[in-house]
């Protein structure tokens, strides 16, 4: 996984919430078998819109989606994660996210970082006010800077080290092989096995 | 002090807790399908990671499978399909491919096997393996990252979740179902209440459900938000798995048995939020917006956004309207459908099957309907065959399919046509969920086949 720092690209201000993971990537686009690939899918049904945010001069090149709460709701596909990242976003800021997309979204390497709805209110106004300006989003001081707004947001701790330091989670779980071993050496034997050895 | 269920399932599960760091759980059974593994296993693959325990994984190939006769014609559906078949001979995993015996959907082929017992963890790269927590389970879906960790470590590092208790006192009068609990539940602590929390069932209404009925419930955890939803098992719990195929025998039985009547929440236990509904209030409800928390009585009117007080829920109410196709004030009971789809992991189990036959049995669905019956499994199909409730259904004009997720999510060809409304015992109303422009009312069993003989959504009470 690629480490992340600290983040300057171009704000999305997208005024939804319950941005479920179906209106992220549509299930049509889960049928491929790489991880690659899924910028077209990125919120397929709102892109034929034309008034739609994606499709409006400079915010088309964003790299930081700034969202409304409950980001990321439904199914726990990772393609919604991969769909962003293939796309250009490297952030997600919102007030609350779905349990299972930010897990998905910490072992790809995309931020999402949880910012107050106020402070959201106006990270909008100022994206709709200067369409294409840039936001820095610092994970070293959990803060976003928007133009003169400076807004702190929340990341959790362990994976605010995983993604400083851009660690692979299956390695970090090899390092303790032998408690795993160990736990399976103690497992009742009225546990089901799938094959009946 | 006191531990809940969910607590308890977890402290047995730790294989390495520090201070600072996610605990590593142990993970008894990984259930795996077609669209969220394939880039798992190429990650084992260019790792050079083994599967470590195939003998706790299987897989089963149900988002993409066709529900009438036939191959599979869409190319990139039978590309997944074959890649899920190719990875699972490679690493030694077990899988009930389509045809098979013993395929079906995911979260109801676990169960029927006897493979999903109390105590267990289970995960699946899919949401609702929230399902399985019906038998005391703590069961959660993942993203494909985790299932390449849980494939290689067979554990994953989690992090300590809250609990929530969800009383449903009272008992629930004739007609009104578990289906109807859910939706009541998700309407009131909203898409976004739960997250965070594994929510624990409990109660006399949750006591008096049939194991079937519970994963009815567990199942639409997540579209509360919670990864995770459970009841502790019962004497209903251990009916349901003894004699399955998996199930423990001779000592083993006596064994499991006695651990599993240890998993109730302790009396001096406390729940991080606890949350009551009324049973005996609840009516047939159903939802009228694009999300599951977006949902009302059968007796009430579409909800006008302008008296929702919150400015967010109001803007989205007025958005999932104009989605909809539907008018503020309307009564729900006026609005008619194209469709009604009976199925899914969350009403596509054998007694989902019955009641809505016994609704439709010597009637005739609505010209201007389609009804589309997709049962959960091989073995449910199997069983509403001997029971004869194939031809219940045909009879009144319904079409009767082979197993699979099917309309619930749209990737095989049952789908909705754009502007297309359906009344749909599934879990999902999102945009475009059962096909681009389709417009989805999740309900009940009996209301999904009440609707599809008026024409309106409606309740079986209705008919008479």
């Amino acid at each position: 996984m690629q480490a992340f720092t600290s983040h300057t690209g171009i704000g999305v201000p997208l005024r939804r919430s319950n941005v479920d993971t179906d209106q992220i990537i549509p299930a049509e686009y889960l049928k491929r078998v790489t991880r690659t690939g899924f910028e077209d899918g990125l919120f397929a049904a709102w892109r034929k819109d034309e008034s739609f945010i994606l499709n409006q001069g400079p915010y088309a090149e964003g790299s930081v989606l700034v969202a409304g709460p409950d980001f990321g709701t439904g199914s726990s596909r990772e393609h919604a994660v991969w769909a962003l990242m293939n796309y250009g976003f490297r952030v997600v800021i919102s007030s609350r996210f779905a349990d299972i997309f930010r897990g998905n979204s910490g072992k790809q390497g995309l931020l999402t970082a949880v910012a107050s709805q106020d402070d959201i209110e106006l990270i909008w106004k100022y994206l709709e006010n200067s369409p294409g300006a840039e936001i820095t989003v610092d994970l070293g001081s959990r803060t976003i800077t928007a133009g003169e707004i400076v807004a702190p947001f929340e990341v959790d701790e362990y994976t605010r080290w995983r993604l400083l330091e851009g660690l692979d989670d299956i390695g970090l779980t090899m390092r303790h092989e032998a408690n795993i071993t160990e736990y399976e050496q103690n497992r009742p034997t009225f546990k089901p096995l799938v094959i009946n050895a | 002090m006191g531990r809940t269920v969910a607590e308890k399932i977890w402290a047995d599960h730790v294989v390495r807790s520090v201070e600072g760091e996610p605990d590593i759980l142990y993970i008894d059974l990984h259930l795996i399908h077609e669209v969220t593994s394939p880039q798992a296993f190429d990650g084992l693959r260019l790792a050079g990671r083994p599967v470590r325990r195939p003998d706790l994984t299987l897989a089963t190939e149900d988002h993409n499978v066709p529900t009438t006769p036939g191959p599979i014609t869409d190319p990139v559906s039978l590309t997944q399909v074959e890649t899920l078949r190719t990875n699972c001979a490679e690493f030694g995993v077990t899988i009930y491919p389509m045809g098979d015996a013993e395929q079906g959907i995911v979260h109801v082929v676990g169960p029927q096997l006897g493979l999903t017992q109390p105590g267990m963890t289970i995960v699946c790269g899919d949401s609702h393996t929230s399902t399985h927590g019906a038998f005391g389970a703590l069961a959660f879906g993942i993203g494909t990252s985790e299932v390449e960790h849980v494939l290689a470590t067979q554990t994953l590092p989690l992090k300590p979740f809250k609990t929530m208790a969800i009383n449903v006192e009272g008992h629930l009068a004739e007609g009104v179902t578990a289906k109807d609990i859910i939706l009541a539940v998700i309407a009131k602590i909203g898409t976004g209440g739960g997250q965070g929390y594994v929510l624990e069932y409990r109660g006399a209404a949750i006591e008096e459900l049939s194991m079937e009925a519970r994963m009815t419930v567990c199942n639409m955890s997540i579209e509360a938000g919670a990864r995770a939803g459970l009841i502790a098992p019962d004497q209903i719990t251990f009916d349901y798995l003894q004699g399955r195929d998996h199930a423990p025998t001779g000592a083993d039985w006596d064994a499991a048995v006695a651990y599993w009547s240890t998993l109730r929440t302790d009396d001096d236990a406390t729940f991080d939020e606890v949350v009551e509904i009324d049973a005996n209030s609840l009516t047939p409800f159903v939802t009228w917006g694009t999300n599951p928390g977006q949902g009302a009585p059968l007796n009430a009117s579409v909800p006008d956004p302008a008296l929702i007080p919150d400015e967010n829920e109001a803007r989205a109410a007025e958005a999932a309207l104009a989605y909809m196709g539907l008018t503020a004030g309307t009564p729900l009971r006026e609005i008619a459908v194209d469709t009604v789809f009976v199925g899914s992991c969350t009403n596509g189990r054998i007694e989902d099957l019955r009641a809505a036959a016994a609704i439709v049995k010597g009637r005739k669905v609505a010209d201007s309907v389609r009804m589309l019956v997709v049962p959960g499994s091989a073995r449910v199909r199997l069983q509403a065959e001997s029971e004869g409730l194939d031809e219940v259904f045909r009879a009144a004009g319904a079409e009767w399919r082979l197993p699979g997720c099917s309309m619930c999510l749209g990737m095989n060809p049952d789908q909705l046509a754009p502007g297309e409304r359906s009344a749909s015992t599934s879990n999902r109303n999102f945009e475009g969920r059962q096909g681009k422009g389709g417009r989805t009312h999740l309900v009940s069993p009996l209301v999904a086949a009440a609707t599809a003989i008026r024409g309106t959504l409606s309740s079986p009470a209705d008919l008479d």
